[in-house]
Order: C-alpha cells, then sequence, then structure tokens
C-alpha cells in the first residue's frame, strides 16, 4: 500500500524534473531526492534481471551434480545471491559449494525445503520399507494405543496409523502441490493481464477477484462438493479453482507497480517498445513474486483439503488424506484416543510451517538483494 | 472524497451483482427441483438471464427461498444463525487484535533478535495448526482433562444464554483468536515495520523525538491504519474460520447451518447463507475502504 503510494508520487515530479526544473529556486530542492532515486533502482532492476537466466540454467544443469540432489533443489532459488550464469561444465565442487553458501544466505527458506523434502520421502518412499494394510477393517485392532507393532497406534478401524500417514500424505502432498501450482498459474494470468491492460478491463477483471474473496472459500467449496463427487482431480480443480484470487491480486499490484517503475519509464524513453519493457523488465521482477507466492499457495490448498476432509466433504473411503484421519479422529473425540490426532494434526502442521517458511525466506532472501539492504 | 466515495460506492454495487451471480451460477449447477423453488415454476425453464432476474427478485422480496430438513424459510434460520456467528466472530476478533497489535509492534522493533523469533516461530505454528486440530486440542486439555469448561458450544436459544454461558462459550472464542491472531499477527508486523521504514520516522528521530515518542505518534499510529484494511478484508476467512469452530463445538451458528445444509444435499439454504455473507462482506469492504480514506487522506488522490 505504501508502495504504491510512494510510487503514484514519484512520476510527475521525476517527469517535469528535465524540461524546465532548472529556474526554479524551489524545485531543485524538491527534485534532488527523486534524481537519486532512478540511481538506485537501475542497479536494483539489474540484479533479478540478470538473475533469472541463471536459474533456468541452474535447473537444468542439476542432474549434473548427482551428488546434490536434495541440495540441487535449493539451488533453484539460490540464482540471485549467486549473480553471473555458471557454464554447464562447471566442476562439481565448486557448484556444490555455491549452494551451501546459498543455503546459508537463506537459513529459513533451507529448513523450510529440507523439512518439505523429508515428509514426500517419507510418505512417497516409506510405504515400500513399511507394509501396511490400509484398506481392509481389522476391529479386533481397533483404537490401540501406541506400541509395540504399531507405533502410532491404529484408528478405529484398526489400521495402522503410521502406515496411514504416509498413504494420507501421498493424497494431501499430491492434491497441495497440484492445487497450489495451478491456483498461482491461473491467478498470475489473471492478475497480469488486468494489470498491463488496465482500464476498463482491470476494473471488470478486479472486481471479480472481489466479489470471489467475498465469499469464503469453505463455503464455495462445500456447494461445489455437495454437487461434484470429491475425486482427487475434482478436489485439485475445484481448489484451485477458489484460491486464485489472491495471487491474482498481488501480480496485478506487482505488475501497475512495475509499469510505473523509473527503469521501465527509463526504457520506454530510451526507444524501447512495451513488449521489451514487459518481457525483460517486468516478468522477471514480478516472477520472484510468483514463486513466492507458489509455496503460500500449496500451503493454503493443503490446509483448505484438510478442512474439507474434516468437514466430511473430502476425497471418498478408501482413499484417505490427512484430513480423514483428523474427521475420523473427531468421530470418538469423547474416549481421548490422542494419538488418532497428533499424528496427522502434526504432519498437517508440519507442511505448512515448512512450506511459510520456505515462502518468508524466499521472499526475505530476494526482497534483501532488491533492495540493496 | 465525494468522487472517492461514489466511485467506491460503485464498486461495492458492481460487487454485489457478482456476488449474486456467483450464487445463482451454484444454484444452476445443483438440481433442478431446488431453482424451480427459487426461480418460480413459470421460469423454470427460460434463459439464463430471465431465470437470474426472477431469483434476484425474490431475493429482493427478501425470499430466500424454503430449507428442507427442518421445513422452515432459509430467513427463519438466518435470523437464528446470525447473532451467533456474530456474537463469536466479533468477541474473538476483537481478542486476536488485542493480542496481535502489540506482538506485532514489538517484532518488528526488535526485528531479527530473539523476541522477533520466538514470537515469529508461535505464529508459524499457529498458522500451520488447522483450528480443527487446535480446537480438538483445547477440547482434550480443558474439557475432558481438566473439566474447567464445555465441550461443546452453548446451546441456549437466546443470544442472551449464549452470552451468560461462558464456560461454553469460552473454547470456541479461544479457538476463533488463536486462529485469527495468527493471521493478524503476521500482517501487523510487516505493517509496522513498513512504517519503521519510512522517512517520517527517520525525520522524526532526526528531529530529537524520543524512541517511546517515534513508537507511539509515528509507528503506532501509522500502522494502526492498515489494520482498518485488514478487518474489512478479513471478514470472509473470519467466517470461514467460524464454520470451522462451530462445526467442532456443535455450536448452531451460520456456519454450523451451511455445513449441515452441505451434508443434507439442503442447496437453499447453503445458498441463501452464501449470498448473505458475501453481500455482507462486500459491504464491509466498502466501509473499511471509507474508514481508511477518513484516516488517510492520500488515500483519496492516489486511487483516482
Amino acid at each position: 500500500m505504501s508502495a504504491e503510494q510512494v510510487n503514484a508520487a514519484v512520476p510527475e515530479p521525476f517527469e517535469a524534473q528535465p524540461f524546465e526544473a532548472q529556474p526554479f529556486e524551489a524545485q531543485p530542492f524538491e527534485a534532488q531526492p527523486f534524481e537519486a532515486q532512478p540511481f538506485e533502482a537501475q542497479p536494483f532492476e539489474a540484479q533479478p534481471f540478470e538473475a533469472q537466466p541463471f536459474e533456468a540454467q541452474a535447473f537444468e544443469a542439476q542432474p549434473a551434480h548427482s551428488a546434490a540432489r536434495a541440495r540441487g533443489s535449493k539451488g533453484r532459488h539460490a540464482g540471485p545471491a549467486v549473480g553471473p550464469a555458471l557454464p554447464a561444465q562447471q566442476d562439481v565442487a565448486s557448484g556444490f559449494r555455491r549452494l551451501i553458501a546459498t543455503a546459508r544466505s537463506m537459513p529459513l527458506a533451507t529448513v523450510g525445503l529440507a523439512i518439505l523434502v523429508a515428509t514426500a520421502v517419507f510418505c512417497f518412499i516409506g510405504p515400500v520399507l513399511y507394509h501396511t494394510d490400509q484398506v481392509h477393517v481389522f476391529l479386533s485392532q481397533a483404537n490401540l494405543a501406541p506400541g509395540a507393532g504399531h507405533p502410532l497406534g491404529t484408528d478405529g478401524d484398526g489400521n495402522d496409523e503410521l502406515g496411514r500417514l504416509m498413504v494420507g500424505g501421498q493424497v494431501s502432498l499430491e492434491v497441495g502441490a497440484a492445487a497450489g501450482v495451478l491456483a498461482a498459474i491461473l491467478g498470475s494470468l489473471w492478475g497480469a493481464i488486468s494489470g498491463y491492460v488496465g482500464g476498463y478491463l482491470d476494473a471488470v477483471m478486479m472486481r471479480v477477484v472481489d466479489a470471489g474473496l467475498a465469499i469464503p472459500t469453505v463455503v464455495v467449496l462445500l456447494v461445489v462438493v455437495t454437487i461434484y463427487r470429491p475425486t482427487e482431480p475434482v478436489l485439485i480443480l475445484v481448489i484451485a479453482a477458489t484460491s486464485w484470487l489472491s495471487t491474482a491480486r498481488l501480480v496485478r499490484a506487482e505488475a501497475l507497480t512495475l509499469r510505473t517503475r523509473e527503469f521501465v519509464q527509463a526504457i520506454r524513453v530510451m526507444g524501447g517498445g512495451s513488449l521489451r519493457a514487459v518481457l525483460r523488465h517486468i516478468a522477471p521482477n514480478a516472477f520472484g513474486t510468483i514463486v513466492v507466492n507458489v509455496s503460500f499457495q500449496v500451503a493454503n490448498a493443503v490446509l483448505t483439503l484438510a478442512i474439507l476432509s474434516y468437514l466430511g466433504l473430502g476425497i471418498q473411503s478408501p482413499a484417505v488424506d490427512w484430513g480423514d484421519m483428523i474427521y475420523a479422529a473427531v468421530q470418538t473425540i469423547d474416549d481421548g484416543y490422542w494419538w488418532q490426532i497428533v499424528a496427522p494434526g502434526l504432519a498437517i502442521m508440519l507442511v505448512v510451517v515448512a512450506l511459510t517458511m520456505l515462502g518468508d525466506g524466499l521472499r526475505d532472501g530476494l526482497g534483501r538483494e532488491s533492495r540493496g539492504r | 472524497m465525494s468522487a472517492f466515495l461514489a466511485r467506491r460506492v460503485l464498486q461495492a454495487v458492481a460487487v454485489v451483482l457478482l456476488v449474486t451471480l456467483i450464487v445463482f451460477g451454484l444454484l444452476r449447477l445443483g438440481p433442478g427441483s431446488d431453482r424451480a423453488q427459487l426461480v418460480g415454476t413459470g421460469a423454470a425453464h427460460s434463459a439464463f438471464l430471465l431465470q437470474y432476474l426472477s431469483w434476484l427478485g425474490q431475493v429482493l422480496h427478501g425470499n430466500l427461498g424454503f430449507s428442507t430438513t427442518p421445513a422452515e424459510p432459509v430467513t427463519t434460520l438466518l435470523a437464528n444463525a446470525l447473532p451467533r456467528t456474530l456474537v463469536l466472530t466479533g468477541l474473538s476478533t476483537l481478542i486476536a487484535l488485542l493480542v496481535a497489535i502489540p506482538a506485532g509492534i514489538v517484532q518488528a522493533v526488535r526485528r531479527s533478535t530473539a523476541t522477533d523469533h520466538a514470537i515469529r516461530t508461535l505464529t508459524y505454528i499457529w498458522y500451520g495448526m488447522p483450528s480443527f486440530v487446535l480446537g480438538y486440542v483445547l477440547i482434550l486439555i480443558f474439557a475432558l482433562h481438566l473439566h474447567w469448561f464445555g465441550p461443546e458450544g452453548p446451546q441456549d436459544s437466546g443470544i442472551g444464554g449464549v452470552l451468560t454461558d461462558w464456560q461454553d462459550l469460552t473454547l470456541p472464542v479461544l479457538t476463533l483468536s488463536l486462529a485469527t491472531i495468527a493471521i493478524f499477527a503476521r500482517y501487523m508486523r510487516s505493517a509496522a515495520a513498513d512504517s519503521l521504514d519510512e522517512e517520517y520516522v527517520e525525520a522524526a528521530r532526526a528531529r530529537g523525538a524520543g524512541e517511546r515518542r517515534v513508537l507511539l505518534r509515528h509507528v503506532l499510529r501509522n500502522s494502526l491504519v492498515p489494520v482498518v484494511t485488514l478487518l474489512g478484508l478479513s471478514i470472509p476467512q473470519i467466517l470461514g474460520g467460524a464454520l470451522i469452530v462451530e462445526s467442532l463445538f456443535n455450536f448452531p451458528g451460520m456456519g454450523w447451518q451451511i455445513w449441515q445444509a452441505a451434508l443434507n444435499h439442503n442447496l437453499p439454504v447453503v445458498l441463501g447463507f452464501t449470498l448473505v455473507i458475501g453481500v455482507g462482506a462486500a459491504i464491509g469492504s466498502l466501509l473499511a475502504d471509507i474508514g481508511y480514506a477518513l484516516l488517510d487522506p492520500r488515500v483519496r488522490y492516489q486511487r483516482a
């Protein structure tokens, strides 16, 4: 909000200045601070812009750094901190060192990413090592407290909680990741078009977002899920369709701000077309915002799926997700089977916290970089 | 100001109309019988626009349709449920603000110190913990184990009965405020951090103002202004949270009604309540923007 206010104020004096600012005595005094800004703004802009191509390269280069697997994906976000492009033949040791340096510079994001990788390994590789039957009912084993044979106890159907946590996590992570990414893409497109084009189209598109945001997401989801049978693809589409709105607002604001920034106006003055301004200066700068937003959107989608399942309107049995496990636990709330809620509750929390840390860490890291702090 | 007001009211009218379109679109997705009941049998087979206008006419006359399972007009159910939800959300929001504003400012002032990290960790955990897990844990500890409070929300039909039944009201309000604090505190931290970075803070310090004066007169006052917007924009989020809390504590407010209606495929109730929430949120956001413009005159010109 304050950024918009400041930026709205900047262009006028800035434009006036090259012409007749000099003769007036009062104006050079006011113009001075504004003059300083374009100079500062130029290097800010150059950094993310140069960093972007590098990010793509680091991503492609990863298979070469086979030793770096888990840390390799950290390297994707490493781009801006490292600087100039990395040749593909760079030796592994130096690349590895760079990754560690980047990871150190963004501890919050690194910890978040490490937790996410560990959770994914647990859910997708765990069941290979730890076999459990999550389809049939074993009433003789129902509601057992944690102990030998069942490290996390069993649920009301006698299914092992640890195994269920792994299988349920697959659905939670798949739906969360797919819906979150889809929502971020939808929202970015909507917001970017709205912000770039402006005028009446912008007004109409943003009123649609306002109307969508006025209705609680949960409520819309409840309506749709009562009409369509909630399978995994349906849930992904429905969650994405209700959560892209916040991204659209964010990206539009970014596009509006960037459009009026000095370095974009400077490009125009120097004779660059608006396509060049958009592709080489606005898009790369908004890209950081979008990447950060993806992790928040995924966190949000994981939570939303859990809410739906908890309300008894999520994915249908025998498929299960973490929210379903909590729903089952709440049915016997008076019996005090605490282990049935602690495990899935902690799992959801851990993933959401990790994603929030990743997003905040990236934002702070990228932000500090571009603000030069 | 009047130009700003006119533009903003016009926007709100557009949003309200779009909300009715969304709700009507959802109604069209549902089974035909529900639609016939709401658009009138004559219009049931006509074009989309005619159906929509006919439905809108009914809504403007205060007819939101009839519920199937409790066989009552949707408006009667609404009149019973709305005050309960207002009590729950009002109390929770108040508590959340009282905790989140100081917490956010303390964090921003002590940026990157142990205090900041401690509060930040706590808000992370709150933020990540789904409110139904939080509520369940609170029920396990305070209701089932310690027997301090009741495990269910107040069941009294009158609003006075709800307010005096503090033993049953405490846990739902506590759960919803904790969930809301997480949203507010993150916002307050960045709002306060932003105003700390502003030039007027530097200017105040340069004039020799003490740290206390800088914080109270410049940082606190300026970071309170965005809170108005935050409140306006959080209405749908808080009501969504209320739905979860009401379903966990079996507290028959608006969210509980929507949830039960959804489970019973009682579409008129779900959509009638959705419409009311959507329109209410649009009006709330309008009022918040007007409040913001009154507090911060720059906004009036900036959005011209």
